[in-house]
């Protein structure tokens, strides 16, 4: 399994897409903290381009990245392997991968910059959306058999979770306006990761108190120890269930 | 007829010659003995000192000068000064640690039923109440340090308090952690100039029912809740500061039932809220710095006839706040940073008009728990979408004449 892992890795690592990644993330990164004067405002453009960027990324330079190396797993499975630790071994990799550009691109500077802890919700949120999305991109491929198909997959899935669920939500939120939803709101909010990761990051910053005005629910729960530590969670769920799917499903797959 | 003129100057005359100086020094009971041995008209010098006594009562025409601060201690049971007479004075004394009761208001000072009392310069520390004027007339508080340290607005009183005063100037004065720094009600024709009131539980400063008073150049910051002036009329209100009232239930000033008022000159910078309006009318705001505050302006439909001119809305999450779609009030000539129109003619003035009411809040302000979206990507898309065709914000709700560069104040 380490094997695999390391050949994935230097192959991630060699590759172009990532390094352009990297790169694009820290020329963001640079020009965003250079031009804010304050920081609350700083981590809030960062945390946006964070909650835009990462997810659509990791999911389709992943889904991408399986399909295109599934020959080099049909040969890998020819070998005495178990089909679970390829698998992860593969996912390992790219998680890895994908993780250390956002490291370099945000986490250094953000880290040297802002050494705050809004700065390591960011960063730590960051991270853990990599991780779910490539564990997406995992599932995306082992259900889906056709390359297409399975990229289409990938940018829906990005969208809805960035774009669609909170339109859902607002929906919601506006046809049931007249109940007590707070409690619901917050149920709903933990299936889906870009929110969760949003709210991680927005309760360490300045702008919470915005947030405490009107709901003071979600301050009170989210803004606490236990809320963060309920997010993070979370957002490790979101990483695991799919992962364990994915597997589950490609035991039985017929490659 | 002249013979009587003569003799009344002379008398009066020798009155203010015979008017002594008793020096006071620590001892049992010094300062209540030297109190009720003076005639009117003396003055104590109280040597420093530590006075372990309380409810001195100042019943006639008195100086009270400290020298290198004495400090006049209450040992947590009592209350401080009592002053029933007209034109007293006390200067430079430490008044501290009265008692706290739940029943009656226990004060450092107090002043009641007396006219053209001067405190000046005075330290009241850990008291219930610090300044307490009750029916007090042309009195003068001025550079007085007022300090408590408590907890809770349960168990606190205000820092300097007036009920049904009338031409009182508060000046220069410094409070910090009591329930309200100062707090005013049924105080007519006042001023209250160049205090600084920070990191009160309550209100920095708090007034009801206080007509034709002015407050200039004060500065308020850290309060628990900021400024709340309500159901009074012609306050003007200029050059003063609202700093950092920051919290979930905190605004850079409420104002409630105001009419007829002027707000000129003020800045407010990173406030949850910088002026909350309800119930107004004719309040007009001009030429104040409205800088990263959370909402800038909550204007309630309530409000009427109100005048927004030339202020600076600078970095603020939302401008403007509204309830409803009807709005009474005008908005001209300010500059918005968030104004992304043009300026063919070159006159610095906008060529179309800016709405200053974002998609977003008028979404929050009809449902809280929306603000769970806050910052989402989705509601970045609504303004874009919203600014190409307006729906859902209030069309009524608009600065004709913005201006292009930030204003001159």
């Amino acid at each position: 399994m380490k094997t695999i892992i390391k050949y994935v890795l230097i192959d991630l690592l060699k590759n172009r897409t990532i390094l352009i990644y990297t790169l694009v993330l820290a020329v963001l990164t640079i020009s965003v903290t250079g031009m804010s004067d304050n920081m609350s405002k700083g981590m809030l453009s960062l945390l946006n381009i964070t909650l835009l960027f990462v997810p659509i990324i990791s999911i389709l330079f992943a889904t991408i990245y399986f399909f295109n190396s599934a020959e080099f797993t049909e040969l890998l499975l020819a070998q005495p392997i178990r089909r679970k630790s390829m698998l992860l071994a593969s996912y390992t990799g790219i998680a890895t991968a994908l993780g250390l550009a956002y490291l370099a691109g945000v986490g250094v500077t953000v880290c040297i910059l802002y050494n705050s802890l809004a700065a390591i919700a960011l960063v730590v949120g960051g991270v853990l959306l990599t991780l779910i999305f490539s564990a997406l991109a995992l599932l995306i491929f082992v259900v889906f058999k056709d390359k297409t198909r399975g990229i289409g997959a990938a940018i829906i899935t990005a969208l809805f979770f960035t774009l669609l669920f909170d339109g859902l939500l607002l929906a919601f939120i506006y046809s049931f306006s007249d109940y007590p939803i707070d409690e619901p709101l917050l149920a709903f909010i933990s299936l889906n990761p870009v929110d969760l990761a949003r709210i991680l990051v927005l309760l360490q910053l300045d702008a919470a108190v915005m947030m405490g005005y009107s709901g003071a629910l979600f301050k009170k729960f989210m803004g606490s120890a236990t809320g963060s530590i309920y997010t993070a969670v979370c957002m490790l769920c979101w990483m695991v269930i799919p992962l364990i799917l994915a597997v589950r499903v490609f035991r039985k797959k017929d490659i | 007829m002249k013979h009587a003129w003569i003799l009344s100057w002379l008398l009066l005359v020798t009155g203010s010659v015979l008017a002594t100086t008793i020096v006071v020094k620590p001892g049992p009971d010094a300062l209540r003995k030297a109190i009720s041995s003076a005639r009117p008209g003396d003055t104590l010098a109280v040597q420093p000192g530590l006075y372990r006594e309380h409810s001195l009562q100042v019943d006639q025409r008195l100086t009270i000068l400290g020298n290198g601060m004495p400090v006049i201690d209450a040992e947590y049971k009592y209350p401080g000064f009592l002053i029933t007479a007209d034109s007293v004075t006390i200067q430079g004394l430490q008044i501290q640690h009265t008692g706290r009761s739940s029943i009656s208001d226990i004060a450092g000072v107090r002043v009641s039923n007396a006219g053209y009392v001067t405190l000046r310069n005075n330290k009241v520390l850990d008291c219930t109440y610090g300044i307490y004027l009750q029916n007090a007339q042309h009195c003068q508080v001025e550079g007085n340090t007022v300090h408590s340290g408590i907890k809770n607005e349960i168990n606190g009183g205000n820092g300097i308090h007036a009920w049904k005063c009338d031409a009182l100037q508060i000046s220069s004065n410094n409070i910090s952690g009591h329930r309200d720094g100062i707090y005013f009600e049924f105080v007519t024709n006042s001023g209250i100039e160049n205090n600084l009131s920070s990191t009160n539980q309550r209100y920095g400063l708090h007034f009801m029912f206080s007509h034709h008073d002015t407050y200039t150049k004060n500065i308020f910051r850290e309060n628990g809740a900021g400024v709340a002036v309500m159901y009074t009329r012609e306050v003007t209100m200029t050059d003063n500061t609202f700093i950092q009232n920051w919290g979930d239930a905190s605004y850079g000033l409420l104002l409630k039932e105001i009419t007829d008022s002027h707000i000129t000159h003020n800045r407010f910078i990173k406030n949850t809220i910088a002026i909350h309006m309800e119930g107004t009318t004719r309040v007009s705001v001009q030429r104040n710095l409205f800088q990263d505050n959370g909402w800038a302006l909550r204007v309630m439909a309530s409000s009427s006839g109100s005048q927004f001119t030339g202020n600076n809305f600078i970095g603020n999450s939302f401008d403007v706040a509204t309830n409803g779609t009807l709005m009474l009030n005008e908005f001209h000539r300010n500059y918005w940073d968030k104004y992304d129109g043009y300026d063919l003619n070159r006159d610095q003035v906008g060529d179309v008009p800016h709405y200053p009411v974002s998609v977003y809040a008028v979404i929050s302000e009809k449902i809280p728990s929306a603000m769970i979206l806050y910052r989402s990507f989705l509601t970045s898309i609504m303004e874009q979408v919203e600014k190409v065709m307006p729906s859902i914000i209030p069309d009524q709700l608009k600065d004709d004449q913005p201006f292009m560069k930030k204003l001159e104040l």
